[in-house]
């Protein structure tokens, strides 16, 4: 987080992300009032806000409250923004397309980050299908300069036309640093909120009215977005290829052909075709580069534009980087295709992403793998999702925020003769659980469901970096702030006192015997784990632990754990007649990296690990 | 060097070893230089002790956030087999810049996948210029492992298009305001991690 951005006075330029680049913006618009729910490329523009003096920020529950959140400060004058990843569009959306019959009064300002090359999430979505979807204008900055600029000129926007703004980002705007010029902030007073029932309260009978306006307002858009400056020809002099582009793929074109003619754009909804058909005129053949869906290219095409490229001759999912785009505009030319790389590429093994020493989660998933012939176990998003990798194998399902539970009831409620006796297991994390998972665990309750629900409570929204929720007792700001109890919120939403049971993560034999006992209950129950995050401030480390290595028998039980911080010191083999052989592998602990969670300890047979400084009083 | 050429290093590790901050104080130094700069990251499940990397671009001015294949001037590896992973980012008489620590992952300790006995030697067979030191081991040294970041930034120090002394007053100024202490084992890290480089290059030309 960039604290440097905060006091930077106007004029200074600095090398900034793309969101702490919209942080700035965001607070030099004037805006009072900033949420999100984390999400990676996107989180850190609200930890960045965070840090701005006179305005109000939250993290909250999930995308729709962020969004229902900014709506509220919206109808009440004051300038509003939320931001989200492109999935948690998918859950705000709901408010978001009524919203956008109603208009706003303070600017409010949606900024939408998709995952372009899928870095951190589970599906690849292009958001500016909303700017369609809602009829509302969508803004695509190119670098941090423009994230910052836009941003600003969202807010204007928005107040003159009366409606949201969407701020489209992609990962390389979110997480590419580059240099910035930042102002001053402007002051916009909050009016207040003003009764006005015909306009807010959205009956059907309101709402018929609303519709028209809303058509009305797209047409001035579109006018607009002809104008507007942030799409602009840079006429080039190779005319033999033009492109029409915008975000970071216009980057990637100006690296690859600097001498092309480019339009650029920066206002991409309402698309300005009659710009964009001039522009066609001047050159030879179009390219319309964007990431990631074929939106401008097929927009074009039903404007008349038949003669042009995209899709066909580019990449139809991920990056549009310059790899992608030379070797595409070489063929469409006729050209020579580029040379590949200099060497040879060398693949030495993959590198997952693992979980940390001492994680929590690795308990959870040690004793389910060992109980992998019997459950089925419908997962969620987090770090636990790790747990469907080596070498747990303990996760067969991920879909959605908070599907593990609903999934769960329809696994139990669609059983085949085979999978009749499996007991059906839900894992979740605390911060997914407060976001959409609770609603799935009622359902449970409600229609008396046979499912083992694992709540993994670490403190922690830990995928995205150890965001504060509702859950952990602080806030954004990391102020104290009341703490949900998720024992008796389990038990409010109708699970039995008897059938929620509270485990220590860390205590393999204690969590392997509850969560027997709770599959073999044919009703809904919840067993929660309570050791936080080790990377959260609620973590106090132990004492590290370490092999003895002559007591070490090479069963390398210990390594099924998933611990990084054990590794194979040496391998082996053990004979016995009649019996096949049996491969060793013996180990170590990594006493820089152990933590002493002592996990590994209880998977020892032989009780070859112990503390570190016994084995060094020993020694002595 | 012209100052319309583009500077591409990638800088390559595993998440947790500082790689994004090396790449910050590149990207700091090279500002500091006049020169447009653009550091693109690969974050999010990748923080998990998986695959990190870094590219920073500078120069007159800086379009496009990657680097694009066959065009690093430089890959600094923190560790080996992330290095050797990297390699084909570099163009035709670039450097990799390796530390030569091992970083076991668990899918290699489980058996399912083997870590290779001498990636330096699997890049110097593809041809790549590979100049590799444990900098793990000056570090320990030294008593402090997280100087392996300064270590790294003084061993390519001198293949950059501004002098050493200003990449090293980039970390050293860092420190100088907030922790004064760490000033000289930083000054020391960073003309140790240069030394091993020009030995490592040295042995390279006397084996040749």
């Amino acid at each position: 987080m960039s604290a440097a951005a905060v006091q930077a006075q106007a004029a200074s330029r600095l090398l900034l992300s793309g969101n702490e680049a919209i942080a700035r913006g965001v607070w030099e618009a004037g805006c009072k009032v900033a949420c999100a729910y984390p999400g990676t490329p996107s989180t850190e523009i609200l930890e960045n806000i965070a840090l701005y003096p006179d305005l109000y920020a939250e993290w909250s529950v999930n995308e729709k409250v962020s969004m229902e959140v900014a709506i509220g400060a919206s109808m009440s004058g004051a300038r509003s923004f939320c931001a989200m990843k492109h999935v948690g569009m998918n859950v705000a959306s709901d408010a978001f397309m009524t919203l956008t019959l109603a208009g706003v009064v303070g600017g409010m300002v949606v900024a939408v980050a998709d995952d372009v090359g899928l870095s951190s999430s589970q599906n690849e979505q292009d958001s500016r299908f909303w700017g369609r979807f809602a009829h509302v204008p969508v803004l695509e900055p190119a670098d941090s300069q423009e994230a910052y600029e836009m941003t600003k000129l969202a807010f204007d926007l928005s107040e003159r036309f009366n409606t949201p703004v969407i701020l489209r980002l992609t990962t390389r705007i979110c997480h590419v640093k580059a240099m910035v010029t930042v102002g001053e902030r402007d002051f916009h007073p909050v009016s207040g909120f003003k009764l006005d029932a015909k306009r807010w309260v959205l009956t059907p009978a309101n709402a018929k009215f609303a519709l028209p306006r809303q058509i009305a307002r797209e047409e001035a858009l579109r006018a607009e977005s002809e104008m507007s400056e942030l799409n602009v020809v840079d006429a080039g002099t190779d005319k033999r290829v033009g492109f029409v582009t915008s975000g970071p793929a216009f980057m990637h074109v100006r690296e690859c052909f600097p001498d092309a003619p480019v339009l650029k754009l920066g206002f991409t909804y309402p698309l300005p075709v009659e710009k964009i058909k001039a522009f066609r005129a001047q050159v030879d053949q179009l390219v319309v580069a964007e990431e990631t869906e074929p939106l401008v290219e097929n927009e074009l095409k039903a404007a008349g534009l038949y003669d042009i490229h995209g899709k066909d001759i580019l990449p139809r999912l991920g990056e549009l980087s310059p790899a992608a785009l030379m070797p595409a505009i070489a063929k469409l030319l006729g050209e020579e295709e580029p040379p590949p790389a200099a060497y040879a590429k060398i693949d030495p093994f993959p590198r997952p992403p693992t979980m940390c020493p001492a994680c929590p989660h690795m308990g959870v998933y040690y004793t389910l793998s060992r109980l992998r012939k019997r459950v089925q176990i419908s997962g969620d998003i987090g770090c636990y999702t790790l747990g469907a990798g080596h070498p747990w194998n303990a996760l067969d399902t991920t879909i959605s925020m908070g599907a593990s539970m609903g999934i769960a009831l329809g696994m139990d409620k669609a059983r085949s003769p085979e999978t009749k006796d499996k007991a059906v297991v839900s894992v979740i994390g605390d911060s997914t659980f407060l976001h959409m998972g609770m609603q799935g665990l009622l359902d449970i309750v409600y229609n008396r469901g046979n499912v083992t629900t694992l709540l993994l409570d670490n403190r922690s929204t830990g995928m995205t970096g150890g965001q504060n929720h509702a859950g952990t007792g602080k806030d954004l700001h990391g102020e104290d702030a009341p703490r949900v109890d998720f024992a008796k919120l389990c038990e409010a939403l109708g699970v039995k006192p008897e059938r929620i049971k509270k485990v220590d993560p860390y205590k393999l034999p204690v969590l392997f015997k509850a969560i027997k006992d709770e599959i073999d209950v044919h009703e809904p129950s919840v067993i929660i784990t309570d050791r936080p995050c080790v990377l959260s401030e609620f973590y106090d480390g132990f004492k590290p632990y370490a092999v003895v290595d002559k007591d070490c028998n090479g069963c390398s039980n210990c390594l099924n754990v998933g611990c990084p911080a054990i590794t194979v010191s040496r391998t082996g083999t053990r004979q016995r007649p009649g019996m096949p052989d049996v491969e060793l592998k013996f180990t170590t602990i990594d006493t820089a990296m152990c933590t002493g969670c002592h996990m590994c300890v209880d998977s020892c047979g032989p009780k070859a690990i112990v503390p570190l400084h016994e084995l060094k009083e020993a020694a002595q | 060097m012209s100052t319309d050429i583009i500077t591409n290093i990638l800088v390559c590790g595993i998440g947790g070893q500082g790689v994004m901050t090396a790449a910050e104080i590149l990207s700091q130094t090279a500002i500091a230089k006049g020169f447009d700069v653009k550091k693109s990251e690969v974050a999010g499940m990748a923080q998990r002790g998986g695959v990190v990397t870094s590219h920073v671009r500078f120069g007159k001015k800086v379009w496009s956030p990657v680097i694009t294949p066959g065009t690093a001037d430089i890959v600094v590896g923190f560790e080996l087999a992330e290095g050797s992973r990297w390699a084909d980012m570099l163009r035709p008489g670039g450097v990799a810049m390796v530390n030569t620590i091992r970083l076991t992952p668990p899918v290699v300790s489980v058996g399912l996948f083997k870590y290779p006995d001498d990636p330096v030697a699997q890049m110097r067979a593809a041809g790549v210029t590979v100049y590799d030191f444990d900098a793990g081991a000056i570090a320990r040294d030294l008593g402090n492992l997280r100087l392996v970041n300064t270590i790294m930034l003084g061993a390519i120090s001198d293949y950059l298009p501004f002098p050493a002394a200003d990449l090293e007053e980039q970390i050293v100024g860092r420190f100088r305001a907030k922790k004064p202490a760490m000033v000289e084992i930083n000054q020391k890290a960073f003309a140790l991690g240069r030394a091993a480089a020009q030995a490592s290059q040295q042995n390279l030309a006397a084996s040749a």
